[in-house]
């Protein structure tokens, strides 16, 4: 019973781990139907930023957070001005190509910059070491993690189905012509909620850096994981990513103890078994 | 027409001769892409190599022709070596990170009458591919051997070991497991997890249940040492007493900045470590730490580098400069020198590096900083592995 219990809070908090660096992919694919390969990419520059600033120049780890989170959405901005804003509406193809040639600029010239090594962000007093449970103990940033994916999950929700903004977003999404001719400044609408998915990138490159350390290749090494998240919960969908992330993360984390030997062949079959019964993912939308 | 004939004779004569002048080595490793450190590594243990002895053997010059092969892939690693062999007229092959790409390059060999110096690759089998194989690195027996010896002398009775699912991890598993058990000790229980793990909770959590006192494991160096150390403080095993026992890949000394405090105290035995106190070891990192730029990426494959082309030079004095596989490698066999890593000798049987292995625990310095420090010395360590596989 305590096993279970404990491989339980596991696959939580490796769920919301996935959720957090995973749903700023599902809303630029879903909401703004763009197949963003570089979105590791976004997630490695804000885990690189963050621990430049709060290992180099000793800053604390919120406000690492905070420079990172910003200073990738800064970084982001001149590339979505002269790049992203020819691929909108793009065939997919084409989307593919730009953001995974993203990708590779970004590795090389984080490789140049910071080499090849392993970079990690030193977390405050409070987050480390373990916290006790009572029936078992877990790392206290896991703790933290699970409530940034809560929070996270809980905003962008808000954000989208209950604010003007969220109104306007989706109706340039589904017609931006005629959200256009209503006065809806369109080019505005996708630079903000880009900007806002790059965010979300880097904030969840910095959480979930415990579990994936940043070094040059991350942009590309977890990227099938994210995209598996987005193609199970449903692109744009925010309560189906977390379910998505939930149920994979369960099923992962379980498999991996009962059976380690089989490798990935759950989460795997999972993701075949869902992407059949479910073409659109657990929760997508119709176009 | 008889003295066209002669002068066109004399002409390709010299163009052969003047062509001899230069040898060139062909180095096949991992330059760019996830890997790239430990090509950089070979990389700087051969430029410190050419920096203290020179470039030149007798009177011919010595050149470096770098092939790269990003990720383990037999089939460019072959292709590479035989364009290195054909067009690029390489007497030496050498490098080899991964087991498959050496492997690949091994059935050209003799026909090309070219040795190839393993300066990394790990599986004990290699050498028993070709006989103009030398391997001047190190095998996952010779080093995880000695730590199944340490495992017993400290106490530890009931081990648990946890391998990355590959080749070497394998290895690493059949060498704790067969030397623990010869030594009266008991595996609970053996976990093969698979190379893309990320988050390693749930075989801590496995590794709790299995109620062993010690923990065996092997990961290749790089990012999952990061999360595994990690997973191991987290999850309480550190404090529930479990000791973490694993060969030096989980300790290499590029990756230790980012491990610091969760590896402090960690058990490793491994072939070599930077900290390794002799004068030939300060002279050899003061050279690689300036070839390699930034002092924090050097790592062991240097020091296999490093020792691949001293044997490589001896070769080459050995034949004179001229192209004969056979003889070259004859050359090396029982040769013994002493490696910035100790005293090593290339065993005239399997012409695999017989050393001393270390146990090491990983120490702060006083600066701040984390090394591996060398407690106990294994001497003249030959390679089990090559027993278990015949």
């Amino acid at each position: 019973m305590q096993t279970v219990l404990s491989v339980g809070v596991d696959a939580l908090a490796y769920g919301m781990v996935l959720f957090v660096i995973s749903i700023g992919l599902s809303v630029t694919m879903g909401l703004m139907r763009v197949v963003n390969l570089a979105h590791g990419a976004f997630a490695m520059i804000g885990g690189y930023i963050a621990s430049y600033a709060a290992r180099d120049l000793g800053l604390g780890y919120g406000l690492a957070i905070l420079i990172a989170v910003a200073g990738t959405i800064l970084i982001a901005i001149p590339i979505e001005r002269f790049l992203y804003r020819r691929i909108y509406g793009a065939p997919e193809l084409t989307q593919v190509l730009m953001t995974i040639g993203i990708t590779f600029c970004v590795i090389g010239i984080a490789n140049y910059v910071f080499g090849p090594t392993l970079k990690t962000i030193p977390l405050p007093e409070t987050l480390r070491g373990p916290v006790d449970l009572g029936f078992r103990s877990i790392a206290a940033h896991k703790l933290f993690a699970i409530a940034c994916g809560v929070v996270v999950a809980g905003a962008l929700w808000y954000l989208i189905e209950r604010t003007s903004f969220g109104v306007k977003l989706r109706a340039s999404v589904d017609n931006a012509a005629m959200a256009a001719s209503l006065g809806v400044r369109t080019k505005i609408v996708y630079a903000v909620s880009f900007a806002v998915a790059v965010g979300l990138a880097a904030f969840g490159g910095i959480v979930g850096a415990e579990l994936l350390p940043i070094e040059p290749y991350y942009a590309l090494r977890y990227m099938v994981t994210f995209l598996v998240v987005v193609s199970v919960g449903g692109a744009g969908s925010i309560p189906g990513a977390l379910l998505a992330c939930l149920v994979l993360g369960a099923i992962d984390t379980t498999g991996r103890y009962l059976v380690p030997e089989y490798g990935e062949f759950f989460f795997y079959l999972a993701v075949i078994a869902i992407v059949c019964v479910f073409p659109r993912g657990l929760l997508g939308r119709n176009k | 027409m008889k003295k066209l004939l002669l002068a066109a004779t004399a002409a390709l004569a010299l163009c052969g001769s003047a062509y001899a002048d230069t040898i060139k080595v062909g180095v096949v490793g991992p330059f760019s892409g996830p890997f790239a450190i430990q090509g950089k590594n070979f990389k700087a243990g051969i430029d410190a190599w050419m920096a203290l002895n020179g470039s030149k053997v007798g009177d011919d010059d010595i050149e470096i022709v770098y092939r790269d092969v990003p990720q383990a892939d037999p089939a460019q690693s072959k292709a590479l070596a035989q364009e290195l062999v054909v067009k690029e007229g390489v007497q030496y092959l050498a490098g080899f990170y991964f087991t498959p790409d050496a492997m690949a390059v091994t059935p050209l060999l003799e026909q090309a009458n070219v040795p190839l110096v393993v300066m990394n690759a790990a599986t004990s089998a290699i050498v028993t591919k070709s006989p103009l194989v030398v391997r001047t690195s190190f095998t996952t027996w010779q080093t995880s051997v000695p730590m199944a010896k340490v495992a017993k002398e400290r106490g530890v009775k009931k081990v648990i070991t946890v391998v990355s699912d590959y080749g070497p991890g394998v290895d690493s598993e059949n060498a704790f497991v067969t030397t623990f058990k010869a030594e009266g000790g008991e595996i609970a229980e053996s976990v093969r997890m698979p190379l893309s793990t990320n988050d390693f909770s749930p075989i801590m959590q496995r590794v709790k249940d299995s109620g062993a006192d010690a923990v065996f494991a092997f990961l290749p160096s790089g990012p999952t040492t990061l999360g595994f150390v990690k997973a191991y403080n987290d999850n309480g095993l550190k404090n529930a007493g479990i000791t973490l026992l694993a060969p030096g890949d989980l300790t290499q000394e590029s990756d230790l900045p980012a491990l610091g405090a969760s590896a402090e105290g960690m058990l490793t035995t491994f072939h070599y470590a930077i900290s390794h106190d002799s004068a030939e070891n300060k002279k050899f990192v003061e050279a690689a730490h300036k070839a390699i730029g930034n002092p924090a990426e050097l790592s062991f494959p240097s020091v296999g580098a490093y020792d691949g082309m001293h044997v490589i030079y001896k070769m080459i004095e050995a034949t004179g400069g001229k192209q004969d596989a056979q003889k070259a490698v004859d050359a090396v066999k029982g040769m013994a020198w002493e490696s910035p890593r100790g005293p090593v000798s290339i065993d005239a049987e399997s012409r695999h590096m017989t050393q001393n292995i270390y146990l090491r625990e990983v120490t702060k310095a006083e600066d701040g900083t984390y090394y591996n420090k060398e407690i106990a010395t294994f001497e003249k360590q030959p390679d089990p592995g090559l027993a278990a596989v015949k």
